[in-house]
């Protein structure tokens, strides 16, 4: 898909005004500033008729025509529209790319049959630009670089079906459809290699040695013309291995209202469930796409944390996630994709109701915690290779394998729950080395009625600083019955430091 | 006629199961509130002790692979921390799932959603204080959620008033001084707490020293351990 004059449409659409109306009746050039002063970007047709030309400098078209208006040009808000119209431009096929400065790539393998053929799904296109002011040319062809060459240089909405001979059909196109270097294309100009049709003429091995060191492939023609016939591959096409489950309603009516989502939200659901079904996988990862009226797209992804394809479950949790979505005039598309899909058996359905009474399952549960209260809120701990306390446990997700792990030593007793942070303590003990007799925390002074200790740990010094103290931990209980865990941070006479500080770094049952 | 009769007996009946006293290794109530200090570690501690008794003595076999999740407010994370794995029960361990909520309602939602799974051998929550969410209805609906589905519910509350609530047993908990361990007798033993059994619905009101010691939960009467021990069976007033 090209987009001949896409700067100047979006000048136009930014100014308000049809195509040779208002501003646009007068000549108009859109130029960029650069060393050599100011040079022509973009022109319109009015400019165009009398003399502009693009990559003209300013100066030389101003001889031509006096009285030529001039506006900046703006090279990264057209890559940025141009971004935005390839996501809109998926609606009319799962996989786009940008063709900077002024192309679209979108692969329609397999989705023609959703419009009723490829001749329709290009009329539907182009209405769809036009209905936007954009000029477009469109074409259709088994490679990008066909469709390429086809769009910017040959007939209107043409279309190349993957039996045709494409070498045939592409011969009487110039050269420069090979989406080369200008200096290449002189080259080829100067050796009087005008038509495509031209290169099959000499021998290849010609050609070969002609371009043997040129490496990119928009400098050796031969390259190109590969790409463009299929004969190797061109990076900017995706592999599609699988196609990823993919259900969408267009809507009569845009919609605005959100009963009205929801009810199409379920109506997708079901579909994709029977779709997931017949392909014996539940989804994932679940996205949905809603295609606004003025061309924005919002979209909003689910990850479950087991494969799953229960509509019921589905439609609820996008409910959630459907709150903050700006309706703007209307969605007029809505498209649910499962991305990453996992087999799930097929089984039978719950033929009594009262499933429904019995609970749910642990899935289920976990993915309308996770749903609510966040990725991050929801999680178990496990065993991590580590003498550091606080170390020794990390936090996963819920359903995720545990690790192997070595086993807990059994002589070591643990507080029940450890502190965030250990909290700052002042102890009173006997001697710098004596058991602590009473400590305060949280401004409160516990005496220590039965103590035992200490149990020493001692820094890891493959993994922290050789200043890092080590830790004598006491388990403590006070008068009151009250049993903590408390450590000394160093000792008096190692050098790394003062007086040790004490922390109280969990509570016992 | 009959109907006022059979009211009469259905009385009777009530009034003898009340008049029986709590024990360990009775079933799980559906909702029990234990009311703790947020500076002590004895609430959940206890809450685990009465879980883990009421699942041993309601399963036959001694393997149990249901997950156990835990939800906690942030600020009882911030008062009391969070379950420490290698401090769990052994049995726990490998069965926890944990949620830290912002909110008391974000609590309140995760505990009722854990009450409505039935892959779940039972729920913790941890709430500080007397949060405006939790009042008597939304107390009512964890019960009626945790009766439906079988799945008990022990609900931690520190720091807090004992406010209106339809949980079947409500307790309050104290640390203990723990009986001196068989080798050291100057380090602290086995957990032990103070519980007063303030309300419940099917027994009468009490008061125990609820101790764990590994394989299940033993009570004993609320003097002093070393007391009752050398008083035997004897009245201590007497003795």
């Amino acid at each position: 898909m090209w987009l001949p004059r896409l700067a100047i449409d979006r000048w136009r659409l930014g100014e308000r005004c049809a195509r040779g109306e208002g501003p646009d009746a007068d000549p108009l050039a859109l130029i960029a500033e650069t060393a050599h002063g100011p040079r022509i970007d973009a022109v319109n047709d009015a400019g165009r008729a009398a003399g502009a030309r693009r990559g003209m400098m300013l100066a030389d078209a101003r001889t031509l025509c006096p009285r030529l208006k001039v506006a900046p040009s703006d090279p990264e808000g057209d890559l940025a529209f141009l971004g935005k119209l390839a996501v809109w431009a998926q609606q009319w096929g799962p996989w786009s790319a940008l063709d900077a400065p002024d192309g679209l790539v979108i692969d329609v393998t397999a989705v023609a049959h959703l419009f009723d053929g490829e001749a329709r799904l290009l009329a539907d296109v182009q209405a769809a630009f036009a209905h936007r002011r954009l000029a477009a040319r469109l074409a259709i062809a088994p490679t990008a670089g066909a469709a390429w060459a086809l769009s910017h240089f040959g007939p209107e909405r043409a279309i190349l079906q993957p039996g045709d001979d494409a070498a045939a059909c592409l011969e009487e196109l110039p050269v420069a459809a090979l989406r080369l270097d200008d200096e290449v294309l002189v080259v080829l100009r100067r050796l009087g290699l005008k038509r495509l049709g031209d290169l099959h003429g000499i021998g290849r091995s010609a050609l070969h040695r002609r371009f043997r060191n040129r490496k990119s492939p928009a400098a050796n023609p031969l390259i190109r013309m590969d790409q463009l016939l299929g004969r190797v591959s061109e990076p900017l096409l995706p592999v599609v291995r699988r196609q990823a489950p993919l259900v969408q309603r267009r809507l009569l009516e845009p919609i605005r209202h959100r009963e009205l989502l929801d009810q199409v939200v379920a109506d997708l659901a079901g579909d994709m469930a029977r779709e997931l079904e017949g392909k014996g996988q539940g989804a994932r990862r679940l996205e949905i796409g809603l295609w606004r009226v003025d061309g924005d797209v919002a979209t909003r992804y689910l990850e479950l944390s087991a494969a799953t394809r229960d509509p019921a479950h589905m439609r609820r949790l996008f409910s959630a996630k459907l709150d903050d979505v700006d309706a703007g005039f209307g969605i007029e598309m809505v498209r649910m994709r499962a991305s990453w899909t996992e087999p799930l058996a097929l089984e039978q359905g719950d033929i009594e109701t009262a499933a429904e009474t019995q609970g749910t399952s642990l899935a289920a549960c976990i993915d309308r915690l996770t749903v609510r209260l966040g990725e991050k809120a929801v999680r178990r701990p496990v065993v991590h290779a580590s003498h550091m306390p606080e170390r020794a446990q990390r936090w996963r997700p819920p359903l995720e394998h545990e690790p192997a792990a070595q086993e807990e030593l059994r002589f070591h007793a643990r507080p029940l729950k450890l502190l965030d942070r250990a909290e700052k303590i002042a102890v009173l003990y006997a001697t710098p080395d004596g058991h602590p007799k009473a400590f305060r925390w949280r401004g409160q002074v516990r005496e220590i009625a039965r103590v035992e200790g200490p149990e020493r740990i001692a820094p890891e010094w493959w993994r922290s600083k050789s200043t890092a103290r080590l830790r004598d931990y006491y388990r403590v209980e006070d008068t009151a019955g009250c049993r903590y865990w408390i450590y000394r941070h160093g000792l008096p006479d190692d050098g790394r430091g003062g007086l040790p500080d004490w922390f109280l770094q969990g509570l016992c049952a | 006629m009959p109907k006022t009769l059979s009211d009469l007996c259905d009385v009777d009946t009530l009034a003898a199961a009340r008049s029986m006293r709590w024990r360990p290794g009775l079933a799980a109530p559906a909702h029990s509130e234990i009311f703790a200090s947020g500076c002590e570690g004895g609430g959940a501690g206890l809450a685990l002790a009465l879980a883990c008794d009421a699942l041993r003595s309601s399963l036959a076999e001694d393997e149990d692979r249901r997950a156990v999740l835990w939800v906690q407010d942030r600020a009882a994370v911030r008062l009391t921390g969070r379950p420490y794995r290698p401090g769990l029960p052994a049995e726990l361990r490998h069965r926890l799932i944990h949620v830290v909520a912002e909110k008391a309602e974000d609590a309140l939602f995760a505990l009722e959603e854990g009450l409505r799974c039935r892959e779940l051998a039972f729920v913790i929550g941890e709430l500080t204080g007397n949060p405006k969410a939790l009042d008597f209805t939304a107390s009512r609906r964890l019960s009626l959620t945790a009766e439906k589905h079988g799945v008990p519910l022990w609900l931690v509350r520190l720091d807090a008033q004992r406010d209106l609530s339809s949980a079947r047993m409500r307790w309050d908990v104290r640390a203990a001084a723990s009986p001196p361990p068989r080798w050291n007798a100057a380090a602290p033993g086995n957990p032990s707490w103070r519980a007063e059994l303030f309300r419940a619905r099917a027994h009468a009101p009490g008061e125990w020293i609820l101790r764990d010691d590994g394989r299940s939960l033993v009570a004993a009467p609320p003097h002093s351990v070393g007391v009752a021990a050398a008083a035997g069976d004897r009245p201590l007033a007497v003795g």
